[in-house]
């Protein structure tokens, strides 16, 4: 299918785009990589009078690293993260992540941003930005704002972006030395999306560990403190005290009626859990 | 001819350089991997507009009225417009056959999701679906039969009302079953395979025009069938054979989707005409899922009856197939059916069987042949069955194969259904197949565990194939198209290269290269000065084409028979020439060589066609064209057949399944040209890992089909397919030219049967056992989940 006939702005600015957007409304759409937006145009499921070209913005290309973290421009690619042309928030995080997306055609032009705000609970990003404790910047007609992942994404393809709005940069936390980062995803070959991701972050020393469970029809199922999943306290043993049964009650009381599901979302947090304990034991082996 | 006989009748022959047997690159390769093959998408016209159609978002309505704004009025058209149009009708001779018509633009009801109503044209294909958009549809949606097992219950809804049923055949093959009744051990299964799409690179696609000067429609359409098209076409358009013109260009993979007459290009024959300029439409993925190219759907009742050493006394099954809700053209509603019945019981000799088939009409497409036709389904069921009657009787899984397979010492064998087995020796691929896979070593890692959780599994799987099967075994099925002698033209040009002649189609095939082999091995002509003519009927012999793996026995067999023939005139002409007897010349390496000298075949040709005055009055007229006719000795078809092993890791928790060794023990026959066979054998076998483990179109209660594009509808990539480790055996058929056999489905048949062995091989000890294709990761985890709960319960 071809797409139905709309306009299209590529503005040199976010000022010039936001203003694009506001006077569009409902019926113009904001695009950066164009690798789900491209798709749904074929196939006429979203049908915009107006689009937004971003990728004329040479600020939204930007990368700063700051004290305790860095922030990445809404245009970064999957592709810059994996080939490392932008910094990791810690050692081969973002890269080990942005390698699995998808296939490496979408990845040359898909981006960070676009990936957000288009908010499909299965990608990667949603998924490990969140379980990061990333924060967004959102810029608007009315200046610009932040927010956390978390209150960013409101549902699954839902976004706390209003009318004019749009995802300008991601801050994503550095993550310490002692601390590891698991991310497993579960999809029915390579380069699909994924039918359950988990996520840990985890530092013993700190006796911190947050952790997520994704891919569930709504924005990822987060355990700031995560503690609970293993038998109330985190230290170097951690992965080994999993408690399934408490990772699948909480997605019971998260609405996932199917029992399957809950086995295999389970499952692969758990085997993140794993994951991340055994970066520690190859990390000290290798050093 | 015994099996010893046969190889060294092979090895007897040295094989030219570039004769049968040779081992050559693809000429076609050289444009189509550099990206300059023409395709029907590639072809333009002065002119030329595009088409959308207006489709049914409903799977089963009744058309209360279809209304086309004002402004395109003379711009989309519906079945109303189509004056002189007959619906497509593909009707078989097999008693009780029920017939469908399906009208090219829906008239009265709607039948299917995606069925024609309305086309529209524009300059650009976005504009014409922007009309589409604007045809508003007045449907009041009836009830869906998704499910051909609710299908055939008495009262459900009717797809066709007059046929008070929705069953376009019922057919039962009763020998002797009674007898097998009192065997010890009885083993049931309910076995399927999900509804699929074939997903050829390039979709369908047609560009027609009318041409005065010839008074003539071309018709470029992507076909594996150019002829049976027109004969098609021609019924539908009420237009003689000779007023149409098919030219099938470069066709990007067929696999039975581009051997059927589309709706689509009826509309457009009608629309070339009624508009008088180029038409053209281009299938998107879209309606190739949704609305066209879907297959394999099949549900088995199957029962084995056998002795306690393995030895089968009987098997009992009930089998339908969900054909759709039109029959097609030409292969029709119940070719499939049909044919389950008759090649269920696979290489294996028992005494008794009983096989009841249904083809179902639903509202869905229609069920379209797809590479191996049912036999992927037929092996899928009885291979699967034949583990879990060796799980029952505790024996490995290949003691209850070699205890049924025919042996060789039987060929040629006539089996429990009279299908004619040529020749072969099946016990030895198994064999060789548990050899390759190293079966011991398998079994012992299997039995050591795995340190990662996953299990490992062993899965054998066994068929035949019977392939370029002729009139005498069509003729029965009585569908409109009935395969006879095969012609080919063979023509030398007057500087001495060779000119072929086929009305089947090469794509993908190989058949360039592989039929300039044949005449190579005749003539000594070299490959590269050998053309291949096909896809045109203006140009080529009638031919009912490219299906049933039959083009190397029929087109090959044709083309050696039209060599033959010029050799000799060749041979007139050069003993002329050396001023010898005809007794005195040969004809050896493109050359006529006689006693005191020789001359080149291109020296004769420019004698023949340049300087005919050097040539006596009573020279031989017939000249260095020859069209010939071809059919094997017997038609009842060669039996190609090949021994899959497989070995998987399965992650019981997650479902993932990982194929860590696959070994294929094929035996094609004479082999023309061993590497265009490799590469049939590796395209088959990701096809068949599709079937196995990826593909699936999933239909909601209303009908609906959910996978529309292919996000949803998962083909196996690179990362999922290995590379197999082939064997050949190469059997030569007693009754083909050069012993060949049908080779081009066989790849896409044993996977799914042998992967699912594989897996329930690796769950067995978990008490989960598959039996649906594909087997999903959800799936096994669903399996094995349950049979968790029972352990439990029954603990």
């Amino acid at each position: 299918m071809k797409p139905a006939p709309f306009r299209m702005e590529r503005p040199r600015d976010i000022a010039g785009a936001t203003a694009l957007l506001a006077t569009g409304g409902d019926g113009a759409k904001a695009m950066a990589g164009s690798q789900s937006l491209g798709p749904m145009l074929n196939l006429r499921l979203a049908t915009p009078e107006l689009i937004v070209d971003l990728t004329g913005i040479d600020a939204l290309r930007t990368v700063r690293e700051e004290p305790g973290h860095v922030v990445y421009g809404a245009l970064i690619t999957h592709a810059d993260v994996e080939d490392g042309r932008v910094p990791d928030v810690g050692a081969h995080i973002l890269r080990r992540v942005a390698g699995g997306i998808a296939y490496r055609a979408v990845r040359n032009r898909g981006t960070l941003g676009g990936s957000l705000a288009h908010a499909d609970p299965a990608a990667d990003w949603v998924n490990a930005l969140s379980a990061l404790g990333a924060e967004v910047e959102i810029a608007g007609p009315d200046g610009t704002r932040r927010l956390a992942i978390g209150a960013f994404l409101t549902g699954a393809l839902s976004t706390a972006l209003a009318a004019g709005e749009i995802l300008v940069a991601v801050q994503v936390p550095k993550v310490p030395a002692s601390a590891r980062f698991g991310y497993v995803k579960h999809c029915r070959k390579v380069g699909e999306f994924a039918h359950a991701i988990g996520a840990v972050l985890v530092d013993p020393e700190a006796g911190s560990c947050r952790a997520l469970m994704g891919a569930i029809d709504a924005p990822p199922l987060l355990f700031p403190d995560a503690a609970r999943l293993f038998g109330g306290h985190i230290d170097a043993g951690f992965a080994a005290r999993f408690d399934a049964t408490a990772a699948d009650a909480a997605l019971t009381a998260a609405g996932m009626d199917d029992a399957v599901d809950r086995h295999v979302h389970v499952e692969v947090l758990r085997r993140a859990a794993v994951q991340a304990a055994t970066l520690f034991t190859e990390t000290r082996s290798a050093a | 001819m015994s099996e010893t006989q046969a190889h060294e009748g092979v090895g007897a022959r040295l094989p030219r350089q570039e004769g049968v047997g040779a081992r050559l690159p693809r000429k076609e390769d050289d444009r189509l991997m550099r990206g300059r093959g023409q395709f029907i998408a590639d072809i333009r016209m002065t002119g030329m507009q595009d088409v959308a159609f207006v489709r049914s978002p409903l799977a089963h309505a009744r058309i209360r009225g279809i209304h086309v704004p004002d402004d395109l009025k003379d711009r989309v058209f519906t079945a109303a417009d189509l004056d002189g149009v007959k619906p497509i009708r593909a009707v078989s001779g097999l008693p009780g056959f029920k017939v469908s018509e399906q009208p090219v633009l829906a008239t009265g009801k709607v039948r299917q999701v995606g069925e024609l109503i309305a086309m529209c044209v524009a300059d650009t294909r976005a504009e014409a679906e922007d009309m589409a958009a604007r045809v508003e549809l007045d449907l009041e949606e009836l009830p869906a039969l998704h499910d051909m097992l609710e299908a055939r219950k008495p009262g459900a809804p009717l797809v066709h009302e007059h046929w008070g049923d929705n069953v376009f055949l019922e057919s039962l093959v009763n020998i002797n079953i009674e007898a097998a009744f009192d065997a010890p051990v009885k083993v049931s299964r309910t076995i399927s395979t999900a509804r699929q799409c074939m997903a050829p690179i390039e979709g369908r696609g047609a560009v027609i025009h009318f041409d005065h000067r010839c008074d003539q429609l071309v018709v470029h359409t992507a076909s594996q069938m150019p002829h049976i098209v027109r004969s098609g076409l021609s019924e539908c358009l009420q237009m003689e054979e000779g007023q149409i013109r098919i030219i099938s260009p470069d066709v990007g993979g067929g696999f039975g989707y581009k051997a059927i007459l589309l709706a689509e290009e009826v509309c457009l024959g009608w629309l070339a005409q009624k508009l008088r300029r180029p038409v053209r439409w281009l299938e998107d993925r879209r309606e190739h899922l949704t609305a066209n190219a879907n297959c394999r759907e099949h549900h088995y009742e199957i029962t084995l009856y056998a002795e306690r050493d393995g030895t089968l006394r009987g098997i009992d099954c009930e089998a339908s197939v969900d054909s759709g809700a039109y029959s097609a053209y030409p292969f029709s509603a119940c070719l499939e059916a049909a044919q389950v019945a008759s090649i269920l019981p696979g290489p294996y000799d028992f005494p008794a069987y009983r096989c009841r088939t249904w083809s179902v009409a639903t509202n869905k497409c229609p069920i379209l042949p797809y590479r191996g036709v049912a036999r992927t389904g037929v092996c899928f069921a009885l291979e699967v069955a034949l583990d879990a009657l060796a799980a029952e009787l505790g024996l490995p899984p290949e003691v209850v194969r070699l205890k049924n397979l025919v042996r060789p010492e039987q060929m040629p064998f006539d089996n429990i259904t009279n299908k004619h087995f040529d020749s072969g020796d099946y016990p030895q691929a198994l064999h060789r197949a548990l050899d390759a896979i190293k079966a011991d070593t398998v079994r012992a890692r299997q039995t050591a565990g795995e340190r990662d959780g996953r299990r490992i599994g062993l899965g054998l799987s066994i068929y035949c194939e019977q392939a370029a099967h002729g009139t005498s075994v069509y003729s029965g099925w009585g569908i409109p198209m009935v395969p006879g002698h095969e012609q080919a033209g063979a023509r030398l040009t007057p500087d001495g290269g060779l000119e072929l002649r086929i009305g089947a189609h090469s794509h993908g095939q190989g058949l360039e290269t592989t039929l300039a082999q044949v005449a190579c091995e005749i003539l000594g002509i070299p490959v590269a000065r050998t053309r291949l003519v096909h896809g045109d009927t203006a140009m080529t012999p009638y031919s009912t084409g490219s299906w049933g793996s039959r083009v190397m026995v029929m087109a090959g067999g044709a083309v050696a028979t039209a060599c033959t023939e010029l050799a000799e005139r060749v041979r007139r002409i050069g003993a002329h020439m050396l001023q010898a007897r005809l007794d005195e010349v040969r004809l050896e390496n493109g050359r006529v060589v006689g006693p005191a000298g020789d001359v080149t075949i291109s020296q004769v040709a420019h004698t023949w066609y340049r300087r005919p005055q050097d040539l006596p009055a009573d020279v031989d007229p017939h000249g260095l064209e020859v069209t010939a006719g071809y059919k094997p000795q017997r038609d009842s078809g060669t039996f190609s057949y090949a021994a899959h092993a497989v070995v998987v890791a399965v992650d019981p928790e997650l479902g993932e399944v990982e194929i860590l060794d696959y070994v294929i023990v094929e035996d094609g026959g004479t082999l023309v040209n061993p590497m265009v066979v490799d590469g049939q054998i590796l395209g088959g076998l990701a096809q068949g890992i599709g079937t196995a483990l990826y593909e699936e179109m999933p239909f909601d209660t209303s009908g609906q089909p959910l996978a529309s594009t292919l996000a949803d509808y998962l083909l196996p990539g690179a990362p999922e397919v290995p590379l197999p480790f082939i064997d050949h055996m190469a059997t030569p058929s007693p009754y083909t030219a050069f012993g060949v056999k049908g080779i081009g489905e066989g790849g896409a048949i044993a996977p799914p049967a042998a992967i699912a062995n594989a897996i329930n091989d690796a769950l067995r000890p978990v008490g989960a056992e598959m039996l649906r294709a594909p087997v999903t990761p959800r799936r096994i985890v669903e399996s094995v989940l349950k049979a968790r709960a029972n352990r439990r319960s029954a603990a």
